[in-house]
């Protein structure tokens, strides 16, 4: 069989020296009534030359954006990855170890991490970050179960402009009856703070307010504003944003923010369908007790020489158990390496440069877009690289057709947690061109 | 040889840390230019309505062969399955194929948007089906999610799961049954799910104390969480009693199928009568631990409780079609997007390179290289548990620790100097010094018989030389750290001016 | 060891009398078992503790154990220099490495303590 490297005969000796003379007898313990003695309905075993065409055909039978010239964003974006950074995490002492539970011969991994937390710090200009979650949605949920620990309170309120499947995520999770959800609704593209005293009243008694910034459709809110009502109630601000964006827009720690989360795809991670790829999550030093996930720090080992090691381990259920602050056992270490390869890649200048280049292309074709009449604009705030607009027509249908001719045109706005009638939610990467973008609003136009 | 480095000033001993990114570079270096910007630059600070950064975050600047060389020498400080045997008991350190790795880097799988119509995506979808179809097969549980992220994400995907199946029927229940060997994430998930944790001890064989498990059930039982093979690396032989008896007062059964590895092809958890099982992807479908993730903890489930699974799930169609499909009582998404799809990928490929009998074999590999090794070591360690046991066993360190004052920790660390990576230690908490060895189907004879060897000549030391294996380990990257310090002195990360 | 004028409960807290108010921390055998002690969460002064009842936590790297207070009554002062220096409590566990002063409301539950020969007896017994 593939992969296993005893031959017949080592095999033969090896259940000799155990004293059975048959595989089957060590399953003694396994009684007749649960023994399962069919065979396994599961395809037959492909030699790896055959493998490899099976697989090639399955992946050649979807249409990657590779093939397609894509608009589409909403928490997964298509940013250029260098290619340094699948040469990095394809070294086998990274992708082939565990978790870095012994650190003498884990120092790679470990200092990878510390310097990961250290950038996603600087990002978003949070004093600590944790070695990641599992995506944004977990990573906000975590913040928001960490909020009602440090506050000892079970009201979380979140913005009803948040990604929906954060939402979604976070109203399975509440499910449980931990904590309590409270939705605030959004108008004109932002989360509702005209008419404060409604605000006023949800915030009341709150663990937490979760805002996004960019939102799902790409507004930026005003931070300040809700992180003053927020902390007035004695609240925790946890604000969700784009760690790419972060390379030219103020951190949310500046705006007051508890806590800071986002998905962190956009930093070196393919989109993949949408995983795997890791939640950052930073907040202030006084809470780091209550904080989910690993922490890696330095300190020195028996000679006096600098190491990094899993630490604040006390947190975690290995050694909580029950009273954890998260069952969460793992992270995302691979992402989070290909994470800090990217931004060590493109450094604080390319990342800017690159954050810039999404901006000004977004906001180009975005005028672009309302200049043909068949789009408007539902508001007009302030926005990232990616932005909604109303489609003078059925947008499905127009999703369709731009398909066939080889567009992802954005995601439908219709399933967003307050729908947007007839909206269209576009994203532009530094990846497209001028040239893309111009074909792309003269094919729409003749629709 | 560290004094005499030393001595040349500025220069860093070659062995351990050398210097974090964040520090080498220059802001007029580059590694990856973007290209020249082909459209009207903006004013930020205007279309980000004041919120332009006016300072840089403080990334590294450097070159690409800069960058190159940091994370070469951070690779070298690193050991992977690649390295050397790495019997780290109840996490299957399994050799990592290689074309699972070229597979999920195809660009039909990898350049996937997760918003992209199901029109555009059937091969990924197929994938997905025929994955949970097996995963299905091999459980004897037939609705599977493959949203969970991991396995602690999995277990919370099923006790959300029991949660909304038992508030359906009558009320949630109150109280989750445990037994003392359980993995930590256990107790941890039944508290997020909002549940209190009763405990069950084990019996002198390592089972669950089914007296203590009947007195423990009642009503307001809403599940017992069981690994099985269970954490001292045997088959609980009463399985079908306990999971009747759980029954019995309505409660589920479910498996933490962390030791999947032992029994797949051979005994199906459906079969024991449990209700769901989560699969760690990364263990026993040969995906990559990557350093701590991303792995892929899909969970299984019985008919009855597929249709509180989180959606959307996968699914084929009559027509040979494929698309998506919520279940009626959906419990609703633990995550963005259908799940760590790049992960998927490759466990689709292992298996498919395995097929139905090779699983099977690998199950019974993994079972005869864990005996052959107990066999090897029962009389230099002491042996609690001493039966066939499955694809793992835990040996006691207790001996060498009252003998000569070695302690588990000591071994392990001792291991590192000769280039094996240590068995898990303290874990079960059941087994005093415990150390949990788990070989896996994929280690080489002449591998196993090394490790055999070096662990008695450990414990030959120990007795001989006790302060030298208490010493370990001292051909590392780095030697044993000053872990207090890291927890009083908290540096987490590096800043501007250090 | 243990000194003869503490008095000691089963969770391995000692306790010292002096007038009304209770001073309390851990004993050698704890801080021995718990190994270096890098944390220690207390209460602040002004909260009630209830004899049997946690008031805190210590840790050590690899573990967590909960303080139980022998005593009930107003805490009215806590050891603050633990905070910075939680190693105290491993160094002088029955001085230094005191704990929390507790105001006590009731007295009769130190009669339900141990001495330090029974408690030393009860460690020997473990």
């Amino acid at each position: 069989m593939r992969y296993i490297p005893i031959t017949c005969e080592q095999r033969e000796a090896m259940l000799r020296a155990v004293g059975v003379s048959d595989v089957s007898s060590l399953f003694s313990d396994v009684p007749d009534e649960v023994m399962f003695d069919g065979e396994l309905a599961i395809p037959s075993p492909m030699g790896e030359m055959e493998l490899a065409s099976h697989l090639r055909e399955l992946a050649d039978s979807n249409s990657p954006t590779g093939r397609l010239v894509s608009f589409a964003g909403a928490g997964c974006y298509d940013h250029y990855i260098p290619s340094i950074v699948d040469h990095v995490i394809r070294k086998p002492e990274f992708f082939t170890a565990y978790t870095p539970y012994q650190p003498e011969v884990s120092q790679g991994t470990l200092q990878a991490i510390y310097e990961f937390q250290s950038m996603i710090c600087e990002l978003t200009g949070m004093e600590v970050a944790n070695a990641s979650m599992y995506d944004g949605a977990t990573a906000l949920v975590e913040a928001a179960f960490m909020a009602a620990r440090v506050t000892k309170r079970s009201k979380i309120v979140v913005s009803e402009a948040v990604h929906p499947e954060w939402i979604e995520t976070l109203d399975t999770y509440a499910a449980a009856g931990t904590v309590e959800v409270v939705r605030v609704q959004f108008e004109s593209g932002v989360t509702r703070t005209e008419g404060l005293a409604g605000l006023r009243e949800a915030v009341k008694d709150a663990a937490a307010v979760l805002i996004a910034s960019p939102n799902y459709f790409g507004s930026l809110e005003d931070l300040n504003l809700i992180g003053e009502l927020t902390h007035e109630a004695g609240g925790l601000l946890v604000v969700a944003t784009n760690p790419m964006l972060l390379g030219v827009m103020e951190p949310p720690a500046g705006a007051g923010a508890d806590i800071v989360v986002g998905e962190g795809q956009p930093l070196g991670n393919s989109m993949s369908l949408g995983g795997p790829a890791f939640g950052f999550f930073a907040c202030r030093q006084k809470n780091i007790r209550q904080m989910p996930g690993r922490l890696v720090g330095r300190t020195v080992d028996v000679d006096g020489n600098d190491a990094f090691v899993l630490t604040f381990s006390t947190r975690e259920q290995h050694i909580r158990r029950e009273r954890a602050t998260s069952n969460i056992c793992s992270n995302q270490a691979l992402c989070a390496l290909s994470a800090a390869v990217y931004m060590s890649a493109v450094g604080r200048h390319g990342l800017a440069d690159t954050a810039r280049a999404c901006v000004s292309k977004a906001h180009y074709l975005r005028e672009r877009l309302i200049a043909t009449g068949r789009f408007t604009s539902p508001w007009d705030v302030p926005f990232g690289y990616e932005f909604a607009l109303s489609y003078q027509g059925d947008v499905a249908e127009m999703q369709r057709r731009m398909l066939d001719r080889g567009y992802l045109a954005g995601v439908d706005l219709s399933k967003a947690m307050t729908p947007l009638d007839s909206g269209v939610l576009l994203a532009v990467t530094e990846r497209r061109t001028r040239a893309e973008m111009d074909s792309f609003v003269r094919e729409v136009e003749s629709l | 040889m560290n004094d005499r480095m030393n001595r040349i000033s500025g220069v860093r001993p070659k062995r351990g840390p050398r210097g974090l990114i964040l520090e080498v570079g220059s802001d007029d270096a580059r590694c990856v230019v973007p290209p020249e910007l082909d459209v009207p630059d903006v004013d930020l600070d205007e279309v980000l309505g004041g919120a332009a950064r006016s300072v840089l975050p403080h990334l590294p600047q450097v070159t690409e062969v800069e960058v190159a060389r940091h994370y070469a020498h951070l690779a070298s400080m690193n050991f992977g399955v690649d390295s050397g045997m790495y019997p780290l008991g109840s996490c299957t350190m399994k050799y990592n194929p290689r074309i699972n790795e070229d597979a999920a880097r195809l660009e039909g799988f990898a350049a996937l948007h997760p918003a992209q119509p199901v029109g555009a995506i059937q091969g990924a979808l197929e994938l997905m089906v025929t994955l949970a179809d097996v995963l299905g097969e091999i459980s004897g549980l037939p609705s599977v999610t493959l949203q969970p992220a991991a396995g602690a994400h999995g277990e919370l995907t099923a006790l959300l799961c029991f949660r909304a199946f038992h508030t359906a029927n009558g009320g949630p229940r109150s109280r989750v049954i445990i037994p003392d060997t359980a993995h930590g994430t256990n107790p941890a998930t039944v508290s997020m799910c909002g549940y209190e944790v009763t405990t069950v001890p084990s019996d002198d064989r390592g089972r669950v104390d089914l007296v203590a498990l009947r007195e423990a059930l009642d009503t307001d039982v809403a599940a017992l969480m069981l690994t099985n093979p269970n954490t001292v690396g045997l088959f609980d032989d009463q399985i079908l009693e306990i999971t009747a008896a759980v029954h019995e007062v309505g409660a589920l059964a479910y498996c933490d199928g962390a030791n999947l590895n032992a029994i797949m092809g051979v005994s199906r958890p459906g079969d024991m009568g449990f209700d769901a099982l989560h699969i760690n992807l990364h263990k026993t479908f040969s995906t990559p631990h990557g350093g701590g993730g991303p792995g892929a903890g899909p969970v299984c489930v019985t008919p009855s409780l597929g249709a509180f699974l989180p959606g959307p799930i996968p699914v084929k169609y009559d027509d040979g079609t494929y698309g998506l499909s919520t279940p009626e009582c959906s419990i609703g998404r633990v995550r963005s997007s259908y799940g760590n799809f790049g992960v998927l990928v490759r466990a689709y490929t292992y298996v498919r390179a395995l097929g139905g009998a090779g699983i099977k074999e690998a199950a019974e590999q993994a079972v005869l290289s864990a005996n052959y090794l107990k066999e090897r070591l029962k009389h230099t360690y002491e042996l609690p548990f001493d039966r066939h046991c499955m694809h793992e066993f835990v040996l006691s360190g207790r001996r060498q620790k009252k003998e000569h004052g070695v302690r588990a920790l000591d071994i392990a660390k001792r291991l590192l100097d000769y280039g094996f990576h240590p068995p898990t230690v303290y874990f079960p908490l059941i087994v005093e010094e415990a150390l949990m060895i788990e070989p896996t189907e994929t280690e080489p004879l002449a591998d196993l018989d090394r490790f055999a060897d070096v662990m008695i000549a450990i414990a030959e030391e120990a007795s001989t030389d006790p302060d030298t294996v208490k010493g370990a380990p001292y051909s590392t990257p780095v030697r044993r750290v000053d872990e207090a310090r890291a927890v009083k002195r908290p540096d987490l990360r590096w800043s501007v001016g250090e | 060891m243990y000194p003869k004028d503490l008095k000691y409960d089963k969770e391995h807290e000692w306790v010292r009398v002096e007038g009304d108010i209770a001073v309390m921390g851990i004993t050698q055998f704890a801080q021995d078992q718990l190994g270096e002690v890098v944390y220690v969460d207390l209460p602040a002064a002004g909260d009630e503790v209830v004899a049997g009842e946690t008031f805190g936590e210590i840790e050590s790297v690899k573990s967590v154990s909960e303080l139980f207070s022998p005593v009930s009554g107003e805490i009215v002062a806590v050891n603050d220099a633990l905070d910075d220096t939680p190693e105290t409590v491993n160094a002088s566990p029955y001085n230094d490495g005191w704990m929390i002063k507790v105001k006590l409301s009731d007295t009769s539950g130190l009669d339900g303590l141990m001495s330090a020969e029974d408690y030393e007896a009860f460690v020997n017994e473990a």
